[in-house]
């Protein structure tokens, strides 16, 4: 094993790990902020133990989305170095401008709110917490930003032997960002809104804390409820954005091997990836990717076979995770729906309750397989067109990847095993022992 | 020109960080050498708590302007330093956790389990953060095309352990000034009497060090050599240091504990400054071949995207400074467990 592959799984271990934290704070921030400025409106202290109760769970997730966030990074400079060198122009900027203009406020403020409860009125403190809900999007905006370019790359020259900037506004402004930005954010709303659904859940089940967790619940099915139907309906525009800007991603998102006119959708298809073609095609829509892809039933879709091997990513892993994100996305409107349904009469339906606890794992499922579907399916680019990915790692040597590599999967075990188990003592324990206590 | 005030800001940056990542770095490592019970080491928690985190940001904003300003530097220096970088992120990990997590069960296994991650998560940075500046003072190798020809162990050598010990010791006693500000009684008069007797080892070290300097680098040749350098910072710079060191023992002498932490952080960053600015126009010496040396104009970005960095720098740093200023001042108070604060709670 080289020194590319061990960083490639280096670098993959960390964003996927560190990607298990970031989802909840972005949208769990936004939900206790709302908590918190009802209880500086009504006074209605329940409120204000809801977003207390929220906000220590909110603490642990955040803890840890924070340090494993620093590694990556630095991970740019140690296995990236001749990336680094190449795009840092660009790509440096939009790292340095979030950590300017976004980090900072979040890490101040996440500190005084944590801390401030007793000391600022509630509504200084209601404040601080949007600040913070707005520091750890705008973060997001600007680090989707920089991902976007590696996909789209635009507003650049190639000058002595690297990537320099010559439109700042283009960088910032193109469409490819704002889909990321606005896809990614709606499944990290989803996931927060099914997050509080599930854990309020199982206390409903319990017929415990009926009223503080039906208020919570039905705070989390509102956020749920708005933003998978976002998905669903901005997920169509970006596929055909990604159709139009990444061909080779789209053809491996739908194993679709020779170049089409007319290009089918298959309900079941099974990629045989050395063969270069499908083992298994059933259910032919005709017509149907063309119109997904291009909003016209004759389009032409460029088929994998239409590019050099050397320039496709793989196809069977791309494929696999679109397919997974793309099921579970038109389930989470049915699911959210089903709860908005039934929000007045949560207590008389014990199924529901049941299925949203269970269905706590499956949002992250979902921004899990969304990433590997844009990050795979950029392949073999680091950014697209432009620079591959087996030219942009360090010199170093294999065996200092390896090490590190082991002791990111060491460390990191542990402290996602510790997280989830705080987590899930803190979620289980309820609000009862907090106000004892406070 | 652009190229060059970058440069002060890209020092700027690490001394700023330094200077508040390395009271909360020096207390992780001081805490179980001060703490006698419990309460102490929650009285030490809190004195860190409201900060950390914010002080943090500067190392990722030192890092995010290397990335932006220098992308060759950064490409370079981090790679090349690549288990040195390794062993202060997994400390920085290790200690971000034990701070958030340490109060969140009772056990008093689980509690041993965080305070040893903190020392460690503390101390591998500090003392690395010194080994590394130190290395970049003296030079490392690294060849025409930027790869470093050397090893961990390349980077412990003398005079990068020296400096590893100097950040260690400039940390520490940073720390232990700012628990002796933050702390009344007994904990207070431990802390009061560790920063004054320290702060010799701390002063024999520095000198060490500025000698050791004058043979491993040529950091004072490069002062004498460039007018530019030879005038102003030469005399500014080693005074203000020099000053701010006595100034620390003269103010901790008369238990003005708040000016003696002034003074340590002008030192910290006069220290830094004192590195930094001898290094111009290098950024990272090559010890191979000085033509190999990575400078501010061989590895800076593009006008374009300096100057819209030095607008981004302008608008937010002094936002930054203000609102960061103003949660410093939140919490001015000296720590106590009466107010258990909602972070603290027990589980």
């Amino acid at each position: 094993m080289d020194a590319l592959f061990l960083s490639r799984l280096q670098f993959a271990a960390a964003t996927y790990f560190h990607f298990l934290f970031v989802p909840l704070t972005l949208g769990l921030s936004i939900l206790i902020a709302v908590m918190e400025t009802k209880f500086a409106r009504s006074g209605d202290d329940e409120y204000q133990r809801m977003a207390k109760f929220w906000g220590k769970i909110f603490l642990i997730n955040f803890a840890v989305g924070v340090v494993t966030g620093i590694t990556l990074e630095f991970q740019f400079g140690t296995n990236w170095s001749r990336y680094s060198r190449y795009v840092g122009d660009i790509f440096g900027s939009l790292l340095a401008i979030e950590a300017t203009a976004a980090f900072f406020l979040e890490s101040t403020f996440i500190a005084v709110w944590a801390l401030t409860w007793n000391r600022l009125s509630a509504k200084a403190h209601a404040v601080t917490i949007w600040l913070v809900a707005f520091a750890s999007n705008l973060s997001a905006v600007w680090i989707l930003t920089a991902n976007a370019w590696m996909h789209h790359p635009v507003g650049y020259t190639l000058r002595g032997g690297r990537a320099e900037l010559t439109d700042f506004l283009a960088v910032v402004t193109q469409p490819f960002a704002w889909h990321t930005i606005l896809h990614t954010l709606s499944g990290a709303y989803i996931l927060s809104g099914m997050f509080v659904m599930g854990v309020s859940a199982y206390h409903l089940l319990r017929r415990q804390h009926v009223s503080f967790f039906s208020r919570s619940f039905r705070m989390g099915t509102v956020m749920a409820l708005i933003f998978s139907v976002v998905a669903v309906v901005h997920g169509h525009v970006q596929g055909s954005e990604v159709a139009r800007v990444q061909p080779s991603k789209l053809a491996a998102m739908e194993s679709l091997w020779e170049t089409k006119q007319r290009a089918p959708q298959y309900l079941l298809v099974i990629p045989d990836e050395k063969r270069e073609r499908n083992r298994l095609e059933l259910g032919a829509l005709p017509g149907v990717l063309s119109l997904l892809a291009y909003h016209d039933v004759n389009a032409t879709v460029r088929g994998l076979k239409d590019f050099p091997k050397e320039d496709r990513p793989p196809v069977t892993l791309t494929f696999l995770a679109f397919r997974l994100m793309i099921g579970l996305g038109f389930l989470f409107p049915v699911l959210a729906l089903w709860a908005w349904w039934k929000r007045h009469r949560l207590l008389e339906s014990p199924r529901l309750l049941k299925v949203m606890l269970y269905s706590i794992p499956l949002p992250y499922l979902a921004c899990q397989a969304g990433w590997t579907v844009t990050e795979v399916g950029r392949q073999p680019w680091v950014v697209y067109g432009v620079m591959r990915t087996s030219d942009a790692v360090s010199p170093i040597a294999a065996s200092q990847v390896a090490v590190s590599l082991t002791a990111f999967i060491v460390v990191y075990s542990l402290l996602g095993l510790v997280a989830f188990v705080l987590m899930a003592r803190y979620a289980k324990r309820g609000p009862a022992m907090e106000t004892a206590q406070s | 020109m652009l190229a060059t005030v970058w440069f002060l800001l890209w020092g700027l940056l690490w001394a700023v960080y330094f200077m508040l990542g390395g009271f909360d770095l020096g207390l992780g490592v001081v805490q179980p050498f001060v703490a006698r019970s419990e309460e102490d080491r929650r009285l030490i928690g809190q004195a860190m708590g409201p900060y950390w985190n914010g002080n943090e940001v500067w190392l990722i904003a030192a890092g995010g302007v290397t990335f932006a300003a220098f992308p060759t530097t950064y490409a370079v220096m981090f790679s090349g330093l690549y288990a040195a970088l390794m062993l202060i992120l997994f400390g920085l990990i290790l200690r971000g956790v034990a701070l958030e997590f340490r109060h969140l069960g009772s056990g008093s296994g689980w509690k041993s389990l965080w305070d040893a991650c903190l020392f460690v998560g503390s101390l591998l940075p500090a003392f690395l953060l010194g080994v590394a500046f130190a290395n970049i003072f003296q030079g490392i190798p690294i060849d025409e095309n930027g790869v470093f020809q050397g090893s961990l162990l390349t980077l412990l050598n003398p005079y990068g352990l020296l400096g590893g010990l100097l950040f260690l010791l400039l940390f520490v006693e940073h720390g232990t000034l700012w628990l002796a500000l933050k702390t009344t009684g007994t904990l207070h008069d431990q802390a009061a009497r560790l920063a004054k007797g320290l702060w010799w080892v701390l002063a024999a070290t520095a000198v060490g060090f500025l000698v050791a300097t004058w043979f491993a680098t040529r950091l004072y040749a490069n002062y004498l050599e460039n007018p530019m350098l030879f005038s102003v910072p030469i005399v500014l710079i080693p005074a203000l240091t020099v000053g701010a060191l006595f100034a620390m023992r003269f103010f901790a002498a008369r238990n003005h504990w708040g000016r003696a932490w002034v003074a340590s952080a002008l030192t910290i960053v006069g220290a830094t400054f004192f590195g930094v600015v001898g290094l111009y126009p290098n950024m990272l010496p090559s010890s191979l071949n000085p033509t190999y040396s990575l400078t501010v104009h061989n590895a800076s970005s593009s006008p374009l995207t300096l100057k819209i960095m030095l607008v981004v720098a302008v608008i937010f740093v002094p936002i930054v400074l203000a609102y960061q200023g103003w949660a410093y001042r939140l919490f001015h108070r000296k720590v106590s467990l009466d107010e258990a604060a909602y972070a603290y709670e027990e589980a």
